[in-house]
């Protein structure tokens, strides 16, 4: 079976168009389909395995990032959304879609577990302009951690992958930050090294003053997943920085993730 | 008639009275234009109506028929015969790429933008456009819709493109002058640098749409008026190249709502600034691009439905010029109280003109409209019917049922007179800079300066703010190197993720070298945009050019000489380099009036090359920061003693009047075989030589990889015999780069560039130390990488 994404647009997403490549790329069967689609039920979310809200500035992020998205999907699409997490389906946000995960209350989704798959009422974390208070277009190392996430399972632990960003900063209030590191939910760090202490790689290897250099997290069930950085922009080689002066495999380190999101389907759903 | 409509009483005014309409009414029509219309409308027995005098004013603008490129020009030069030229564009520019005739130019200066082949499905497209008057006033809303005008000519070109990347290039006055010097009425050079970088930022951003080329440039003579060239290359299929109109067929406004914002665009464009600009606020758009982004979602997808016939953008003069244009050679009727308004109280005229931004207009046969309605419906776009084209010659505009403009098309579109503009040009002369003793000299301080002057130094805390990787194309960044730092030449895309096939975009411009002869500064900037193509692995073959000139008030004889003299230049390199303009623009009248001390300053005269160069094969590409120690550096191509309006003179406060000269039929041959050079895998690195000549590049080739470099000045291959290792140096002569070459590799560089002046220079170092040594055995530049580096870095850091 090919497993299906729904690939979610709205006025001002601009990363569908990559975004799209690489699930393809990882042996999806993918759909544009924009947000009036779903809550006008002219498509059905039930009929996808995995939902990616990909890069951009959402309704161009008025108020702040992805806030009105989130709105949008928490009181639209609630019921939808909470079936297909039920469902036991992949979630993915990356950049702007990861702030819209964060506002909708479905990341850090700390409680999930097998029986309680809800949106949360209330924001528990937020991503914040940056410290430079502005945007910046940057490739950074990432260091993978280890945690219940899908979508990074038997991934390396060293990845390359770019950030762009003006509100990226990942902030909690120091509880949700402990609960977060107990519950092995951060998925990558900025940064090199291989220890996890709070506030440890400097701007601008972490690029926005990230608390604990936190890059991307997942909820406890490690099958949503949002994360700052851009996978989607690292599928191939030619993608890297320095590929004309280092030797790189043909294959980007981005990839993997969307590889892992539809091998996971095929296992699950197969 | 309605009550919000008047008159222009101009049948029976007199010389003086024409003038007076035009000034008051920012209309600028100069006299014989206003008789020509008085002439027109006496035959017709009325007076025109305000939406027709505004809609014939902006027609005619500067700005939208580019009057100074197509009148006819008596240029006297000083011994010489005055030479008549029958129009600087059909003479220079559109004959020099009519005589190359490249095949794969599939649309040049017709529609919107230029059109070249890409690959078997694809066309490209490229259009370089400036807003100059109005980020003057409003850095930040005039620059963001700068590069939303830009954007909006790729969707209006054919039937539409997908924009895929942004290029932009600035010139300001320089970021440190003092404030009691800075003119009346004008906004410091760093506020300028700071509203205009964040304006193209929160737009191409927000667009989605890379940024990745550009550049930056200081100098007193822009301190009154700034500089701001925005372009957009777009991926269009290749059946999608072509646009008709046809009776009947609906006038469809699509996109943002109707304002009073932008009123006077064009006409203000085209008249020169005064202290008193900056009140003029309403001339200034307001840009919007998320907006801008869901009509190019919406016109998309139309396009791959076939929806629509035509498509053009609502740019300079609004409706009036979009609707003029498309209903050109059929007609057009337009009822303006369709038009969706922001607020109301807006007369017909100003619903007519209102250069509100992120408008298309489209032709749809009646019976696609209810699809293209759903489709827009379905990304929260906004599309009215106004009006439909007719087969009458007339454009004809209504308000509430009544008619408001009726004008002839034939009239609109071919009336303008023919104007005879004189021009001279004097070369200047300016003092020489005394050669300095090469025995006991030390360059490492002029170096370090010269990496450190803001036109030369890392621009990097700009770049980082554009997104140069959304769409996932960009393969040769802005910043390359072993720390993403240092300055490529150019970028390099793949349109299709997947595909080898790329496309490279460079730029090339040299305002400093107008102050000696704004032909040589063309000239330069045609042969950098090329050595910039080059250097990255593109070819002469397959580069098409486009130019825009920003120039001071042509009506001035000595500024239309300068522009006379450009032109000419671009005729010359690019017939003799083979590379056809494919697209162009001018914005004249950059000049500051100071009406308290009655001072007038144009800006330097600046001609802007941008290049697009379509590449085979991705993996043929090459960046400039050095690879590895014990490699080998090359010098390719002549070096002369052509100091004037270089960046070293311009250190020690001289300009010099040798300014570089091209030799294209060295250039050629030297682009094409080292084109070659790096196609075979032979060329590790290689870096253009142009500011700050050999020094600088090096210098910047050896931080950017994080090696060290000894070097000898002594095998640099010169044109004439240079005895000052200060010239050797810092010449920055045209049609050079540097290339780094492994020792294996080296006979094998060495047999392809055999008719060409190379020389090895030395050889890349394990060490951070980077060492020149001059023609007399001595080091005369000496230092770690990481001092030069810091140097270049520092300056624009924040």
């Amino acid at each position: 079976m090919k497993p299906k994404v729904c690939i979610l647009r709205t006025a001002g997403t601009n990363c569908d168009a990559e975004t799209d490549v690489a699930f393809q790329l990882a042996g999806a069967e993918t759909e544009l389909v924009h947000v009036q689609q779903l809550i006008s039920s002219k498509i059905n979310l039930s009929d996808y395995h995995i939902l990616a809200i990909p890069g951009g500035f959402s309704y161009g992020d008025d108020i702040s990032a992805g806030i009105l998205l989130a709105v949008e999907m928490k009181h639209k699409l609630r019921e939808t959304l909470s079936q297909f997490v039920a469902d036991n389906k992949l979630i993915i946000g990356i950049c702007n879609g990861f702030q819209v995960l964060v506002r909708t209350g479905l990341l850090p989704g700390m409680d999930n577990g097998s029986n309680n798959q809800n949106i949360e009422n209330t924001q528990q974390t937020s991503l914040a302009m940056n410290t430079s208070a502005r945007f910046e277009c940057r490739w950074v190392d990432l260091e993978t951690q280890q945690s219940p996430c899908v979508f990074t399972k038997g991934i390396k632990s060293a990845l390359y992958l770019p950030v762009a960003h003006a509100e990226g900063r990942f902030t909690a209030p120091s509880e949700v930050l402990e609960k977060l590191e107990s519950n092995k939910q951060v998925v990558f760090r900025y940064g090199k090294s291989a220890e996890s202490s709070i506030d440890r790689t400097p701007y601008p290897h972490n690029p926005n003053g990230s608390d604990a250099d936190i890059a991307g997290i997942c909820d406890r069930t490690g099958r949503i997943f949002g994360l700052m950085p851009h996978p989607e922009r690292y599928l191939t080689k030619w993608n890297h920085p320095r590929w004309t002066r280092e030797n790189l495999p043909d294959e980007g380190d981005g990839l993997a993730i969307f590889k892992n999101a539809v091998e996971y389907v095929k296992v699950n759903f197969g | 008639m309605p009550s919000n409509v008047n008159e222009f009483q101009i049948l029976n005014a007199d010389d003086d009275e024409l003038m007076r309409i035009s000034r008051e009414g920012t209309l600028s029509l100069n006299l014989k234009e206003m008789q020509t219309i008085q002439t027109h409308f006496s035959k017709l027995q009325r007076n025109p109506t305000d939406v027709e005098l505004e809609t014939i004013a902006q027609t005619w603008s500067e700005h939208c028929v580019h009057k100074t490129f197509k009148c006819i020009i008596l240029y006297a030069e000083e011994g010489k015969e005055t030479e008549k030229i029958e129009g600087l564009f059909p003479t220079y520019i559109q004959r020099a790429t009519e005589v190359i005739d490249k095949p794969w130019c599939v649309s040049v200066f017709s529609d919107n933008a230029g059109i070249i082949e890409f690959d078997d499905t694809y066309n490209l497209i490229f259009k370089v456009e400036t807003h100059n008057h109005p980020s003057a006033i409003e850095p930040y809303g005039g620059a963001g819709t700068g590069i939303g005008g830009v954007i909006r000519d790729s969707l209006g070109t054919g039937l539409g493109a997908k924009p895929i990347l942004n290029t932009d290039v600035f010139c300001f006055g320089l970021p440190d002058m003092p404030y009691d010097e800075l003119p009346k009425g004008t906004l410091h050079p760093k506020r300028v640098f700071k509203g205009v970088v964040s304006g193209v930022r929160d737009y191409g951003n927000r667009m989605g749409i890379p940024t990745a080329n550009g550049a930056i440039l200081f100098d007193k003579g822009y301190t009154a008026n700034p500089l701001v060239f925005c372009g957009n290359v777009g991926l269009i299929p290749r059946n999608r190249c072509d646009k008709s109109v046809e009776p009947g067929d609906l006038v469809v406004a699509v996109g943002g709502r109707t304002g009073r914002d932008g009123i006077h665009g064009a006409t203000f464009s085209s008249a020169e600034l005064d202290d008193t600009s900056e009140n003029l606020g309403s001339v200034v758009q307001i840009g919007n691009p998320i907006m801008e982004k869901k009509i190019v979602d919406a016109l998309l997808q139309a396009r791959d439905r076939n929806l629509y016939r035509s498509i053009t953008d609502c740019g300079a003069g609004g409706f009036s010029s979009a609707v003029g244009e498309m209903g050109e050679e059929i007609g057009a009727e337009v009822h303006l109280e369709r038009v969706p308004l922001k607020y109301d109280g807006l007369a017909p005229w100003e619903i007519w003109l209102s250069e509100a931004q992120e408008r298309m207009v489209i032709a749809v046969p009646p019976e696609n409209i209810e699809e293209l309605k759903d489709i827009c419906e379905s990304e929260m776009v906004e599309a009215t019917v106004l009006g439909n084209f007719t087969d009458s010659h007339r454009l004809q505009v209504f308000y509430e049922g009544e008619i408001v403009g009726d004008l002839d098309m034939d009239f609109l579109h071919k009336g303008l007179p023919q104007h005879i503009k004189e021009a001279v040009w004097q070369p200047p002369q300016h003092k020489e800079m005394s050669s300095r003793d090469s025995q006991t000299e030390d360059y490492t301080d002029d170096l370090l300066r010269l990496l450190a002057s803001p036109n030369i130094a890392s621009k990097e805390s700009v770049i980082r703010q554009y997104d140069h990787e959304v769409q996932g194309g960009v393969v040769i960044k802005p910043l390359v190197g072993v720390n993403n730092d240092g300055p490529s030449d150019a970028c390099v895309t793949t349109p299709i993720i997947g595909s080898e096939k790329a496309v490279i975009i460079a730029n090339g411009i040299n305002p400093k070298y107008s102050d000696v002869d704004p032909y040589l500064s063309a000239a330069s900037a045609i042969d950098e945009a090329l050595r910039n193509i080059i250097a990255v692995g593109g070819s002469l073959e397959k580069t098409a050019l486009l130019d825009n000139f920003c120039w001071g008030n042509p009506d001035k004889p000595d500024r239309l000489g300068e522009l006379v003299r450009a032109a000419k230049a671009c005729y010359d390199i690019a017939t003799a380099y083979g590379t056809p303009f494919i697209s162009g623009k001018d914005s004249l009248y950059n000049e500051y009036h100071d009406t308290t001390t009655g001072e007038q300053r144009a800006i330097p005269s600046t001609l802007l090359i941008s290049a697009i160069c379509v590449m085979p094969d991705i993996s043929k590409a090459v960046t400039m920061d050095v690879k590895s120690p014990g490699n080998l550096i090359y010098a390719v191509g002549n070096t002369y003693a052509e100091m004037g309006g270089s960046h070293y003179y311009g250190l020690h406060g001289f300009i010099g009047n040798t300014a570089p000269v091209v030799r294209p039929e060295e250039g050629k041959l030297t682009m094409e075989a080292l084109s070659d050079a790096i196609n075979s895998g032979l060329v590790r690195s290689c870096h253009d030589c142009s500011e700050g000549g050999i020094g600088v590049a090096s210098a910047e080739m050896a931080f950017s990889g994080g090696y060290g470099m000894f070097l000898n000045l002594e095998n640099i291959p010169t044109g004439e015999t240079i005895t000052s290792d200060d010239f050797l140096l810092f010449s920055e002569s045209n049609s050079r780069f540097l290339v780094e070459i492994t020792s294996e590799n080296a006979d094998a560089f060495e047999n392809l560039m055999a008719n060409i002046p190379i020389g090895c220079i030395g050889a890349i170092s394990d060490t951070p130390e980077f060492i020149i040594t001059g023609l007399s055995g001595k080091r005369i530049i000496e230092g770690s990488i990481d001092m030069f580096k810091s140097a270049w870095q520092t300056p624009l850091h924040t």
